[in-house]
């Protein structure tokens, strides 16, 4: 540590009350990062390393831990905050890029929650999901304009239009694309079980398909980013569709690099890399340099699987959006995934995490008008993520134009993590951001696919009760049903953004 | 709340307006005395390969020139008039409803299969959402909509309903929600030969009409009704979908009823619900739909609102309510509920 | 049968796929592609044992994810054959355009003239998958950018360098890239490093040298001068660590 700066003050203080602990040592053996030991009659602490994972509390069989955080704040100020500070101490020691965990951390205003819904009174009626049809299932995938139909001898209609493959969910909620190596294996069986559970899907990531997860490919969306890390035509076909990872909203514009230390050789194996080299993803794909070589990737995925998958393209929500998803519409592609600034990651350069990049909200609103208005909407379905924390997250994107969502962090949250943006180091004490085996055998994949599936399941449920109370019975009518949302304190501007009008309105 | 009714006659043989008036006074319960209005069907035979356009003009001198411009621009006026009524004490004149009998330029729109057709609904369009003070609520040929803000018998007095003939006329008495008593709120609502009368809200209507102006309508009249003339329109004359399958892209059958349907009909059904999930219709309603030639009546797929069936000889009958039927046809045969989704359709054979 | 024969002439290449996986599924061995002029991505996603004559111009993406075809191009070939290939083999009489080879996991590249921008770019390795790229004469900028694993070799056959443009070896961190005639050390991309060839490494590249040769029926002898050749490597595995720091 460089003299001249000092030590920076502890993000948190941990403390353990004496009178309640009992010495049974379990925040020891819980703590990946060292922050607590064993001293003769007492246990000590070390603050400094401590990421307020919250594994000790959760498993303190006393409730004799408590963690603080910022016990020292630096004098407060509106401009200079404890993160600009901090980061210029970084930067002021290491000359780099300072990276972090987890998405944007920046006190933007959420959209979602300056929106409200809409529900019946006298005028129409509320529809009670307990004893009427509410339909959610969803399918994604490119759709007809118009059918073409026959009418045969026997006065029967026969149908000639020719569907493309669609998937099939039976909830618009889907777990988005975490890779093997990113998290481990544990977690992503746990989310594999989940989405297999709740008749719906899960991304690989870009990590490739662990034998392990095979059980559970067809309810697997296949990825295929710059890296073309475990990319072949089993892979491929392995899945139920496959996604072109061209960007993410954590890190917009940039590739992504895995450690070579985190290469071990189940991961060196699945990735198809040798153990210990770094797993570079760069920020294009050197095949995509224009719109044209985008359409040319999709028909040779769809050539390689013979037509048979939907293939869809993720792009990091950024300003020019639309027009982007525009051109995604005319390239063959079933499903575009519009993935907002606010989601999450296990790195990314901390100015892009909280710098680069639109909220999903206006994303997804934009798009959604643009295909409208140049009458290519049923070319291709729109998945939104990044920042879709609950269920009326999902219904406010999807009456805002998605068909259906990703969550990410919502389902590594009900795996137990505690957004304590760790990530990076791979000591994960939940057992998700990790290759440690003994951590990674801390997250047990049946019990954590049932605590995922009770997510799903229960947004699910939030979902039907909702949209009952705003007399919709089936998700189609309520997708891009901007008039049963409401704004509340947003500006004109991006109210027209949103085609929403004001609450009162 | 609202009450509709519609005959049609399969023999095509024509009726004057005072029994459906009589049966949609009948209703006067479900109204409240802000919105009436009639269509008549073969009503201008002598102008009947003419585009019937009425329009609401605020004021004669200022905006009339302007349409009148716009419809030479575009074809040819035979002839035009303001539209017969009484002064009546209670139904206060705010506009003043004007007829044109027109014939469009189809040389103007070369690249369409039906240009006539394209060239009114633009004009339409164009009219209803650029000429302030002039507002076209009926525009198909050898039909006309009459409607103002009023109770049943006071609109049907004011437009001189009893001198019309029709081989088919709906009518609808308004209880107004969404949007006041204004007098192009009122139903029905028509564009080409489509006329629509409603009953119930839409809680789709927000999906409804965006994916309609994708299609280049664009809805003008601040209620949910306009939007299924147009979807009508979409699907049965440009998308040739036949008219009980337009009814079922509109209120299709639940996935579970799909699931076990078997072969090229779930395949149908499938890709019916694909294709026009934007345009299927949520929450409660009953509808009838008119054309020339045909009437097709039919409820969500949940059944939330009324409606019965009822048949004498060539007539059959739609409406809210049997009474208002009997009140126009004391002699009908069989009354019946069509099942939720499930369209009522009579066909001129004649 | 012995030899499938299509005339691709004016045929998309949906249909042409279609008849290429059903000869191989029913057991041929050979196909010749007459008249072919821009159908992209032949052989696309193929697996299986047969070797496939094209005569005349394929289109981008030629054997993308292919798994085990053997491909002979008699004319140039666009941008990207091999891309993202896995097993098998590219033989290119002619010239082929940019991303030759992108990503490519395994199999081999021969092309006997140039070949455009970024080739090699991203190929990788994993135990016995040694992904192969031969080039007879020359490659243009970002040679081998961002590699990890295989080997990229230039002929120089046109009598010029093998490379005399920017970014050689960008970011690579795995693999090699084998020039004969030397680079000038300007053209270095940022991460990448020369050294002399090992005997094993000599022994790798003649094999090479005389397996190009075969495939276009010229005299291996005069390119077999080891003291002509030289190799790009990574000067790291992990070349872009230095540039971050943990919050």
């Amino acid at each position: 540590m460089s003299p001249s700066i000092g030590s920076l003050p502890p993000k948190y203080r941990v403390t353990v009350d004496r009178d309640q602990c009992m010495l049974c040592g379990r925040c020891v053996e819980n703590c990946a990062y060292g922050a607590f030991r064993i001293d003769g009659d007492r246990i000590r602490t070390n603050s400094r390393v401590c990421t307020a994972c919250h594994r000790c509390v959760a498993y303190c069989p006393r409730d004799a831990i408590d963690v603080s955080e910022r016990p020292l704040d630096y004098r407060s100020h509106p401009v200079w905050t404890r993160g600009v500070r901090e980061a210029i101490y970084n930067q002021a020691r290491t000359g780099k890029i300072v990276l972090s965990g987890m998405g944007n951390a920046l006190d933007y205003p959420m959209i979602f929650d300056r929106l409200v819904l809409d529900a019946c009174q006298v005028t129409n009626p509320s529809i009670d999901p307990l004893r009427e049809p509410m339909e959610l299932r969803t399918h994604l995938g490119k759709k007809p304009q118009r059918l073409d139909l026959r009418k045969k001898d026997d006065g029967e209609v026969e149908l000639l239009t020719e569907l493309s493959p669609n998937l099939s969910l039976e909830t618009p909620i889907m777990i988005g694309h975490m890779s093997y190596g990113a998290i481990s294996l544990n977690a992503q069986l746990a989310m594999a079980k989940a989405v297999s559970a709740a008749g719906t899907f899960m991304g690989t990531g870009e990590g490739g398909l662990p034998e392990p997860l095979r059980p559970y490919q067809g309810h697997m969306i296949v990825q295929v980013a710059s890296g073309r890390f475990g990319v072949d035509i089993d892979y491929l076909e392995r899945g139920a569709a496959i996604e072109i990872k061209i960007g993410q909203g954590a890190k917009p514009g940039i590739g992504g690099h895995l450690p070579g230390e985190k290469v071990n050789a189940a991961i060196s194996k699945t990735r198809m890399i040798p153990e210990g080299s770094d797993a570079i993803s760069p920020a294009p794909h050197h095949d995509i340099y224009s719109i044209e070589d985008l359409a040319q990737l999709v028909r040779s995925l769809k050539e390689a699987t013979e037509w048979k998958k939907p293939v869809f393209v993720k792009i990091a929500a950024v300003h020019n959006v639309a027009a982007i998803a525009a051109g995604i519409a005319r390239s063959s592609a079933d499903a575009v995934v519009i993935d907002g600034f606010r989601g999450g990651t296990g790195a990314a350069p901390r100015v892009f995490r909280d710098h680069v990049g639109i909220p999903v909200e206006a994303a997804v609103a934009a798009v959604d008008a643009k295909l409208r208005n140049q009458g290519i909407r049923n070319e291709v379905s729109i998945i939104a993520s990044g920042g879709i924390r609950e269920s009326t997250d999902v219904v406010k994107i999807i009456a805002l134009g998605a068909d259906a969502v990703y969550i990410g962090t919502a389902a590594l949250v009900a795996l137990g993590c505690r957004v304590c943006g760790n990530c990076y180091r791979g000591l994960c004490p939940w057992g998700i951001a990790t290759q440690r085996q003994d951590l990674v055998d801390r997250l047990d994949p049946e019990a954590g696919g049932v605590q995922v599936a009770n997510l799903i399941h229960g947004w699910t449920l939030e979902l039907m009760d909702l949209m009952g109370a705003a007399g919709i019975n089936s998700i189609e009518s309520l997708r891009g049903n901007r008039d049963r949302l409401r704004s509340y304190m947003i500006d004109q501007a991006l109210m027209d953004v949103l085609d929403v009008k004001s609450v009162g309105a | 709340m609202c009450g509709i009714i519609g005959v049609i006659d399969r023999g095509r043989q024509t009726m004057d307006g005072t029994a459906i008036r009589r049966a949609l006074s009948m209703m006067n319960e479900r109204g409240s005395g802000e919105g009436a209005g009639y269509v008549a069907y073969g009503c201008y035979p002598e102008f009947k390969d003419y585009f019937a356009i009425h329009v609401f003009f605020d004021n004669i001198h200022e905006t009339k020139p302007r349409v009148d411009e716009l419809l030479h621009q575009w074809g040819r006026v035979v002839h035009d008039e303001e539209i017969p009524t009484s002064d009546l004490p209670r139904l206060r004149k705010v506009h003043t409803p004007w007829r044109y009998f027109f014939k469009p330029d189809t040389r103007l729109m070369p690249r369409s299969t039906t240009p006539a057709e394209e060239i009114v609904t633009e004009l339409v369009m164009r009219i209803n959402t650029s000429i302030e003070g002039a507002l076209v609520f009926s525009s198909g040929r050898n039909l006309g909509v009459f409607k103002a803000a009023g109770w049943p018998e006071e609109v049907a007095d004011f437009y001189r309903i009893e001198e019309y003939q029709g081989h088919c006329w709906l009518a609808h008495n308004r209880y107004p929600t969404n949007t006041p008593g204004w007098w192009g709120g009122a139903h029905p609502f028509n564009l080409l030969d489509w006329s629509v009368v409603h009953n119930g809200e839409i809680t789709s209507y927000g999906t409804n009409r965006r994916y309609i102006e994708s299609f280049g309508y664009k809805c003008t009249m601040f209620t949910d009704t306009e939007v299924v003339a147009y979807l009508v329109d979409l699907l049965v004359r440009r998308h040739d979908l036949p008219e009980e399958l337009a009814v079922t892209a509109l209120a299709p059958p639940f996935w579970d009823e799909i699931d076990k349907m078997e072969g090229d009909r779930q395949r149908l059904y499938h890709a019916l619900r694909l294709t026009y999930g934007s345009a299927m219709m949520n929450g409660p309603f009953a509808i009838v739909v008119a054309d020339q030639d045909t009437m097709v009546a039919f409820t969500d797929r949940s059944k939330l609102r009324p409606l019965v069936g009822a048949e004498h000889g060539d007539r059959l009958y739609v409406s809210s309510e049997e009474a208002a039927i009997r009140a126009m046809d004391p002699d009908i045969t069989n009354v019946f509920m069509p099942r939720a989704g499930e369209p009522i359709i009579g066909r001129v054979v004649a | 049968m012995d030899e499938l024969v299509i005339d691709a002439a004016g045929m998309h290449y949906t249909p042409l796929n279609k008849q290429i996986r059903a000869a191989v599924a029913a057991g041929v061995k050979r196909i010749r592609l007459d008249n072919v002029l821009g159908q992209r991505f032949i052989a696309n996603g193929v697996r299986g044992d047969v070797a496939i004559e094209i005569h005349g111009v394929p289109g981008g993406d030629l054997g993308m994810f292919m798994s085990g075809p053997r491909l002979e191009v008699y004319g140039n070939a666009e941008h990207a054959p091999g891309n993202t290939m896995d097993e098998g083999e590219i033989v290119v009489h002619g010239s082929a355009g940019d991303a030759v080879g992108h990503s490519m996991r395994g199999g081999r590249i021969f092309v006997q003239g140039p070949i455009g921008y970024r080739g090699g770019i991203h190929m990788k390795q994993y135990e016995e998958k040694r992904p192969v790229l031969v080039i007879g004469e020359y490659a243009r900028a970002f040679l081998g950018e961002y590699m990890a694993g295989g080997t990229v070799l230039v002929l120089a056959l046109h009598g010029g360098p093998a490379i005399a443009e920017r970014g050689l070896g960008s970011g690579i961190h795995g693999g090699e890239i084998v020039l004969r005639g030397g680079i000038d050390p300007q053209y270095l991309g940022v991460g990448a490093k020369e050294i002399p060839l090992s005997d094993d490494d000599w022994a790798r590249v003649l094999s090479l040298i005389r397996e190009f040769a075969r495939h276009f029926g010229i005299d291996p002898a005069p390119l077999e001068k080891r003291e002509e050749y030289t190799r790009i490597v990574p000067a790291s595995a992990r070349p872009f660590a230095n540039k971050y720091a943990w919050e």
